[in-house]
């Protein structure tokens, strides 16, 4: 017993309402993944400028002509590629680091301070992105003069709250008393964070780095904004630069799409668990 | 003189006062730099007129400005808009799938929430590109094609005022409702079964079931997705910016992109903190009446 009445009279009436809901909802999901379908089946078209032509869903050729155009647009374009796994690859260890080790004091230690201070940047969080974008823009272009770096790319993204917060929420769980027994041996805190907590917490960290990782990945809006050399853009800014300079190239700018989403797709579908899972641990008891 | 030595051992061994702050000190760090800092900057910016060689105070200049600039009451209205058209529907979307997944195997569940989840995977850049070809003007565009199908004219949707604002509220309810299904599921799987029963033995139906039982218990669950989605609704810029850049005559500029626009088309910096700031107010107001009404018979 439960939500659904399940004792119907015969087996057919059960068959025929789940191959109803089933229907239903496979709709919505060819609905939904539809745009990602036809992106892959485009691009494998020809390059060849728009104009009056037909698209069609069902692919009649494959050609990877279209790739080749999109990374002879500019001699940077793999640079693109790396720059963004570069990126995404710091943001995601120092993430992982740092906000361990603060979920984790704020969690279990303590120190003078602690809730105030915690409430200070789970309150940040309320603050829009917007009010911080046009100082933290000249804080690191004017003030710093890092633009077009590395450091300008990563820096702002270094620890975010969220992801403490997300640790925090799950540190929580971990009994203190296995803390109190190591302390009473005479454990240090760095001892008990790397020998109890970390091996405790590999849940927790393989979501955030993923999350992480996805997050700086396609992430456009910063990157577009720090960079103004072709060398130093990621990808999500490259295929924005070359959807403005091809506008009629249709198959060549659905390989670029293409190239942008999939190393996403096949992190997604080789960590399908944790990116599930992911979303409710910082969400539980809204 | 002995004992207060005990006594300050015994507090050491309680706090962790050095390694604490050492834990924190990054993140602190990063905080005070990236996120406090740049807050009340944005305070000061917004009663200057900003220049990188020495700014001038012109005190309340700049919001005076905004509140008379008709583009930003615009910008305004067009954020609401697009988040009344939005965020409810996604909400009730999401309702729906969960309820209608439930029924089914775990496995089943789980080949679901990952086809819904997977949009929000692709970057956003690569699924502005793909919809503006969806929206193609000409009649082989896919989305002209589907209205014709149903005996429609064709329609120009992202290039005429009329129907870009729908054209990109379309691509909202379209796109990826994952996170909001498996945060409802998670709610759903938490109702006790006893409600069900209790429920079964008094004869209530299917809906009844749904009406007080499973809307009531989601309800601090639809309470966090409806401030979230707002909060997220406001400053959405992203798809405005690239698909139609604002236009056709300013119909889709929301708030998010005007303040853009305005820092780094236009650096006026000054104008732009200033707006960000309203902005925040709008976000803070909104999401306190929610909890206000919304939020009263919660117990969290």
């Amino acid at each position: 017993m439960a939500l659904y009445n399940n004792n119907f009279k015969s087996k057919w009436a059960l068959f025929v309402r789940n191959g109803l809901i089933i229907a239903f909802l496979v709709l919505f999901a060819l609905a939904t993944i539809f745009p990602i379908y036809f992106m892959l089946i485009s691009s494998f078209g020809d390059p060849v400028e728009a104009g009056a032509m037909s698209y069609s869903l069902i692919p009649n050729k494959i050609s990877f002509e279209s790739y080749k155009f999109f990374f002879n647009f500019s001699p940077y374009s793999w640079d693109w590629l790396l720059n963004s796994l570069i990126v995404a690859a710091c943001i995601t260890v120092s993430n992982v680091i740092f906000a361990t080790l603060a979920g984790y004091a704020f969690a279990k230690m303590k120190f003078k301070g602690k809730n105030i201070l915690f409430a200070i940047l789970l309150g940040s969080m309320m603050i829009p992105g917007q009010v911080t974008q046009v100082p933290l823009y000249i804080l690191i272009v004017n003030i710093f003069e890092l633009q077009n770096t590395y450091p300008a790319l990563i820096m702002p993204s270094i620890v975010t709250v969220y992801n403490i917060f997300l640790v925090k929420q799950f540190m929580s769980s971990i009994p203190g008393e296995i803390l109190e027994a190591a302390k009473i041996e005479g454990c240090s805190q760095p001892k008990i964070f790397w020998h109890i907590i970390a091996p405790l917490s590999k849940t927790v960290m393989a979501v955030l780095a993923i999350l992480t990782f996805m997050a700086a990945w396609n992430d456009f809006f910063w990157p577009f904004l720090v960079t103004n050399t072709m060398d130093m853009q990621t990808i999500q800014v490259g295929l924005k630069n070359f959807r403005f300079a091809n506008t009629t190239y249709f198959a060549p700018m659905m390989a670029g799409a293409t190239i942008s989403a999939v190393p996403m797709f096949i992190l997604f579908f080789s960590l399908q668990k944790y990116f599930l899972e992911g979303v409710t641990v910082g969400a539980v008891k809204g | 003189m002995n004992q207060t030595l005990t006594k300050r051992r015994k507090l050491r061994l309680e706090s962790d006062s050095g390694w604490g702050y050492a834990f924190i000190a990054v993140a602190l760090i990063a905080f005070c730099l990236f996120t406090a800092y740049p807050v009340i900057n944005a305070f000061m910016i917004s009663l200057q007129e900003y220049r990188p060689l020495g700014s001038t105070y012109v005190g309340l200049e700049n919001f005076k400005n905004s509140f008379t600039d008709e583009l930003f009451w615009k910008a305004i209205k067009n954020t609401a808009v697009y988040t009344l058209l939005t965020v409810p529907i996604n909400i009730l979307i999401s309702f729906l799938i969960a309820i209608l997944i439930i029924p089914f195997k775990k496995r089943t569940q789980t080949v679901f929430k990952a086809i819904y989840y997977l949009p929000a995977v692709a970057s956003g850049v690569a699924m502005a590109v793909v919809w503006l070809w969806i929206f193609d003007p000409l009649k082989s565009g896919i989305a002209n094609q589907i209205v014709m199908f149903f005996g429609m004219e064709n329609q120009n949707w992202l290039g005429s005022s009329a129907t870009a604002m729908f054209s990109l509220v379309l691509m909202s309810w379209l796109s990826s409702h994952g996170t909001a299904i498996i945060i409802y599921l998670a709610a759903l799987l938490g109702i006790d079964n006893s409600y069900y029963e209790a429920a079964e033995i008094d004869g209530a139906t299917f809906l009844q079931k749904l009406w007080f039982i499973v809307i009531p218990f989601l309800k601090p669950t639809t309470l966090f997705l409806l401030v979230t989605g707002i909060i997220g609704s406001f400053q959405v810029f992203q798809n405005a910016y690239l698909m139609t850049g604002g236009g056709p005559d300013h119909a889709t500029t929301m708030v998010g992109l005007l303040i853009f626009n305005n820092a780094f088309t236009y650096f006026e910096f000054g104008e732009a903190a200033a707006q960000s700031l309203v902005l925040a107010a709008i976000i803070a107001i909104v999401s306190f009446i929610q909890f206000k009404f919304l939020g009263k018979d919660i117990e969290y």
